[in-house]
């Protein structure tokens, strides 16, 4: 009988003691003094996520969206990538665009490398219009380059001062040093890590309560490389910025290499979101969800059951 | 049993609010898009990027010169090629010999002068990249007259604070294409008025016989046909009042991202 697992006999506790003992202002606190033991344990309450964590994650979401889909509107205007400082048209690295066939129907044909692919209804032409990337991932939906721009320029000023607050929070209280950054032991075992998650074998217990290597791997990489590059290369694209800062077009090679180098960031956030909301439900969505939302996190302690 | 049953209903209950959020934040966009309000707000964006930008751009940081080898093979022609009216194509005829550019509006000495009268003038040969706001890039060879010669010459008054170039294009609706940069900018070492683009005489579809240079600003910005540039305090009755042609029509009037 495993009904016993949803019982809501539960020990609270602060998530990383750590943390919690050196953290001055925080309502984990007086749950932490004062913790309810009303039966055996089977599952326990763990604070996990604090309040400035679960405030940046969530508006993140909205910003995300927002700025991935006009990002995609601004894309559209001119749908190829190069490398270096011009845009050699015969030349891109990637482009998307509609082509008429000999039988006079028009087609999505996308450019990689040289490579063609037919992708009629989705990239290059769809529901009857040729456009590189279709209305339903794009804001506006409709083709409209000023309004993409007005809503990528202010959501990109939230997500950047958000990003930032939360730098500054996750450094000075130390969460990247505790909970983010692998430590060397975790490095070593990144090979069971890397099984288990193929496996999809989830840690139980105290495990759970840690960032296994791959996730810590997976955060650092989004929050402290891809953010930032995607922030720079966007500036990069600035001909005021390339004036001011000169050396962002020297170290991402030109201004269409960012712009290009902006757009593989962005797959790379879309690649992670997706992963993240796939790990998110295998590793039980609602105690997930829950802890990113009050910041308490059930783990259970199957050994003892 | 029981809880691996639950867990289902719970992971289908998030796919479905996953999805429904989706559904909503699509369409949610489009009806904020067409409101009255939203737009006034998403707008304030470019006030936060021209203060912040002005504040940490030197001002006369020079843009990127590239070398000749740079230069694109083709440089492309947007917006208008050809402003199509009559007395436009007189002028092509005639090889632009009577065209004059005048400076006016909040000015102590009003003057104009000739294609030929500027040309005379010391130039600046500058090869610069050209960033169009759809998203491609362009290098070319630009020679002009500098726009910051001019203004020493007619001396702005104080209380001018755009310089609103007028052009001799008008679009399919017979709207006359203008544009207009801060005074101050005009004294930018680059922001020339070029005649040449390559070493040879602009052609037409590049803004002949005369087009504006900012080099730190988007492609659109770069006026084309330019006969005339006014001075004024305020851009509250010219065209639309937004500043400029694609202004107008919803772009920036700060262009500098």
């Amino acid at each position: 009988m495993t009904v016993s697992i949803q019982s809501e006999d539960v020990v609270s506790r602060g998530a990383d003691q750590r943390s919690i003992v050196e953290s001055s202002s925080d309502e984990a606190l007086s749950t932490v003094s004062t913790p309810v033991v009303t039966a055996p344990a089977m599952s326990e309450r763990v604070y996990r996520h604090r309040l400035l964590v679960r405030i940046s994650h969530w508006l993140n979401v909205p910003f995300l969206i927002i700025l991935i889909m006009s990002g995609l509107q601004i894309f559209n205007a001119h749908p190829a990538l190069y490398w270096g400082d011009r845009s050699d048209r015969d030349r891109p690295l990637l482009s998307i665009r509609p082509m008429q066939t000999e039988g006079r129907d028009v087609i999505g044909v996308t450019t990689i490398l040289g490579h063609r692919f037919e992708t009629t209804g989705v990239l290059g032409y769809s529901h009857g219009s040729g456009r590189a990337f279709p209305a339903w991932a794009t804001i506006p939906s409709a083709k409209w380059l000023a309004m993409g721009r007005q809503w990528h320029l202010f959501f990109a000023w939230l997500f950047l001062i958000n990003g930032l607050i939360f730098a500054a929070y996750a450094l000075a209280s130390r969460h990247v040093t505790r909970d983010l950054a692998p430590t060397s032991q975790d490095l070593r075992g990144i090979g069971t890590s890397l099984k288990d998650h193929l496996t999809l074998t989830h840690p139980t217990g105290e495990a759970a309560n840690r960032y296994n290597v791959l996730q810590k791997l997976a955060y650092v990489t989004i929050v402290f490389i891809v953010a930032p590059l995607i922030v720079l290369t966007g500036l990069a694209m600035s001909p005021t910025i390339d004036t001011a800062v000169p050396w962002l077009l020297t170290i991402f090679g030109g201004r269409q290499a960012a712009r290009t180098i902006h757009f593989l960031a962005c797959f790379s956030f879309v690649g992670f979101i997706v992963l993240h909301i796939l790990q998110v439900v295998l590793t039980g969505g609602f105690n997930n969800l829950r802890s990113m939302v009050t910041g308490w996190f059930v783990i259970k302690h199957e050994a003892r059951c | 049993m029981i809880s691996h049953k639950r867990s289902m209903e719970r992971r289908q209950f998030l796919k479905g609010t996953v999805g429904a959020a989706s559904l909503v934040a699509l369409s949610g966009c489009d009806n904020l898009t067409q409101s009255s309000w939203l737009p006034n707000i998403l707008s304030k964006a470019e006030q936060l990027t021209e203060v912040v930008q002005r504040a940490v751009t030197p001002r006369d940081a020079l843009a990127k010169e590239y070398g000749a080898s740079d230069i694109s093979k083709v440089f492309p022609a947007n917006g208008n090629t050809d402003p199509g009216t009559q007395d436009y194509a007189e002028h092509v005829t005639k090889q632009f010999s009577g065209w004059t550019v005048e400076v006016v509006g909040l000015v102590k000495t009003p003057r104009s002068w000739s294609l030929g009268a500027l040309k005379e003038l010391p130039s600046r040969t500058q090869i610069t990249r050209h960033d169009c706001v759809e998203g491609w890039s362009a290098i070319g060879k630009w020679t002009g007259v500098p726009v910051g010669d001019l203004m020493h010459l007619v001396e702005p008054l104080s209380s001018a604070r755009y310089a609103v170039f007028h052009c001799a294009d008008v679009d399919d609706e017979g709207i006359a294409y203008y544009e207009s940069i801060a005074v101050a900018d005009c004294y930018h070492p680059q922001t020339i008025l070029a005649y040449e683009l390559n070493d040879e005489a602009l052609d037409v579809p590049h803004g002949a016989p005369l087009r504006l240079r900012f080099e730190r600003q988007l492609g659109y910005k770069q006026a084309k046909y330019v006969m005339k540039i006014e001075l004024v305090e305020s851009l509250a009755g010219i065209g639309g009042g937004k500043g400029g042609y694609w202004e107008d029509q919803g772009y920036e009037w700060y262009a500098g991202i």
